[in-house]
């Protein structure tokens, strides 16, 4: 027994050298992401269990930890799934012009303009939104508030432009690039004999989408989104500068009174905390760890399901 | 319903490159059609031109004249949607919509006219265009389930059933039957043979037998040389085709030596 091992092993072991080099460094990297994930995680908990009997000054003026965290991640919600409705419609639109409308020569620097939103910094984009989109757009949320003010998300008064739902569009453009280029991706894949079984059966191209691209791109679509929607709750720089916030609960979207997110508020308030305060923050974080991690999940599950079935 | 097809000094290009030259043929209705020669000499892109199915790969173009029922299939003011409504395609491959059921399958081309069907009369077309593609009785108990759970052959008569159930005039096949074993090819043309009373079928096929058995007339095409384009070489009654043709590439085609 020994020997026929010895026998079989060791030339083995000497002609793949190279390949268990190689597989030491791709497992131990694979586990270097587990522990770095394991860690934070554990250092969110230990941390972050110290705040849940937080109260009165310590949680920052609020009774316990829950209503100081509630309206964060209500804000946070609100800004994300706010900007998904601008962004996820754009970016569908965006990638079926560039897979199935536009001429290749037109399509291919527009994908690559798209992807380019990717690399900008979001402290650019927070700096755009504070100084050019919010005093620019402030005319058109009074227009709103004076016209569909019975709406109680135009509420208003419109006195800033530095509101949730500028914050949110900048979210939208953030978002854009990650959600076109799966979708993209996923309008490519459709079999060329299902399109052509559409065409000629006399579909129009709008039709042919409709049959063919948009069923088999569903799932894929979805957890393009659901990745946007990774993106957008985590996003901390460009929100903290440009929301005006106050930390209240409203649907009114374009008053100067805002709901601030998880992310931006722990980063505005870090460097001024002290003693559990700092865990109060810390707690919040885990709190969007488990939500960001949960819409991540979701979204990789919808799109491994949908594989299976295609 | 059917009708013929003339076709005048057709030339189809993709791009600068032309793929097909100086074809001239009538298709004859009610009868069925088929197309022989090696690959790559333009018969399924020829095939093609007849619903303006190779306008999909973009800068195909063509010259020349395709006349259907008095009506140029190329005159400018003529949508292409609108002849691939009245010349239906079936492909090589069976590609029923995987995300229908067979009968969503079958109605997927007259949902695309965008009329309100009843429900009896969907049921009612359905149940022709199945029994006119022999397939309703292995069907009709699962018309709920997807298309893409059926044979290979019987996703190829789904696909036939979809095509005729628009009622088009003409029935264009690209090689039906490639990829099935030979008794879902059989099947498939038994139903040619029935379908050529309602229709008029053009069929592209490597498959000489085939050719000689299912259809009336045959069009053998071929390349002048390698990079030249393809062309028409000899359009005649399939008998004298495979018995006595005019052109001696033809004979040697059909018997096995090239050249």
């Amino acid at each position: 027994m020994s020997t026929t091992t010895t026998a079989r092993s060791a030339p083995t072991a000497v002609s793949r050298r190279g390949d268990a080099v190689f597989a030491g460094l791709a497992t131990g990297a694979g586990l270097l992401i587990m522990l770095a994930l394991a860690g934070v995680a554990i250092f969110l908990i230990i941390e972050g269990v110290p705040a849940i009997s937080a109260s009165g000054e310590q949680a920052y003026g609020k009774d316990n930890i829950v209503l100081y965290v509630w309206p964060l991640l209500f804000g946070t919600l609100l800004a994300a799934v706010i900007a998904l409705l601008i962004a996820t419609p754009l970016a569908i639109g965006v990638a079926l012009v560039i897979s199935h409308y536009a001429p290749r020569r037109v399509a291919r620097p527009l994908g690559y303009l798209i992807d380019l939103l990717a690399a900008v910094p979001s402290v650019v984009y927070g700096l755009w939104g504070r100084a050019v989109l919010a005093p620019a757009i402030l005319p058109a949320y009074a227009w709103l508030a004076d016209h569909l003010g019975w709406l109680p998300f135009f509420d208003g008064p419109a006195r800033t432009g530095r509101t949730i739902l500028t914050a949110a569009i900048v979210l939208a453009v953030m978002a854009l690039p990650i959600i076109t280029a799966i979708c993209r991706e996923v309008f490519l894949q459709t079999p060329r004999i299902h399109e052509e079984a559409a065409l000629a059966l006399g579909a129009t191209r709008w039709e042919m989408i409709r049959m063919t691209v948009f069923p088999y791109a569903r799932s894929g679509v979805i957890s393009a989104v659901m990745l946007g929607l990774g993106r957008a709750l985590g996003e901390t720089m460009a929100v903290a500068m440009v929301l005006s916030a106050s930390g209240i609960i409203t649907i009114d979207l374009i008053s100067a009174e805002n709901p601030s997110t998880i992310a931006a508020n722990i980063a505005l308030n870090f460097g001024n905390a002290s003693g559990t305060k700092i865990n109060v923050l810390i707690f919040s974080g885990l709190v969007l760890f488990v939500v960001s991690f949960a819409v991540n999940f979701l979204g990789r599950w919808i799109a491994a399901r949908g594989q299976v079935k295609a | 319903m059917a009708t013929s097809i003339d076709i005048s000094d057709l030339n189809i290009y993709y791009g600068d490159f032309l793929a097909v030259e100086g074809v001239d043929m009538t298709i004859r209705a009610r009868s069925v059609t088929a197309f022989i020669g090696p690959s790559g000499c333009g018969k399924s892109t020829f095939l093609r031109s007849l619903n303006r199915m190779h306008e999909v790969i973009p800068g195909a173009r063509v010259e020349g004249k395709v006349v259907v029922d008095g009506q140029s299939l190329y005159d400018p003011s003529i949508d292409p949607v609108a002849v691939r409504r009245q010349i239906g395609m079936v492909f090589q491959r069976p590609n029923p919509f995987p995300t229908m059921s067979i009968y969503d399958n079958v109605l997927a081309g007259n949902r695309l006219n965008a009329k309100r069907m009843k429900k009896s009369e969907a049921d009612d077309i359905v149940e022709r265009s199945l029994r006119g593609a022999n397939l309703w009785t292995e069907v009709k108990d699962r018309l709920g389930k997807p298309g893409m759970g059926l044979s290979g052959g019987q996703q190829q008569r789904l696909c036939i059933a979809r095509a005729i159930a628009v009622e088009p005039q003409v029935l264009l096949m690209d090689e039906p039957c490639s990829a099935l074993d030979p008794i879902s090819t059989a099947a498939i043309e038994d139903l040619i043979h029935e379908l050529k009373s309602d229709y008029t079928i053009v069929i592209v096929t490597h498959n000489m037998q085939q050719a000689a058995r299912v259809s009336d007339d045959t069009g053998f095409f071929n390349l002048k040389a390698a990079g030249q384009p393809g062309h028409l070489v000899e359009f005649n009654a399939t008998s004298k085709v495979f018995s006595n043709p005019d052109d001696p590439s033809t004979e040697a085609y059909i018997s096995g030596r090239f050249g």
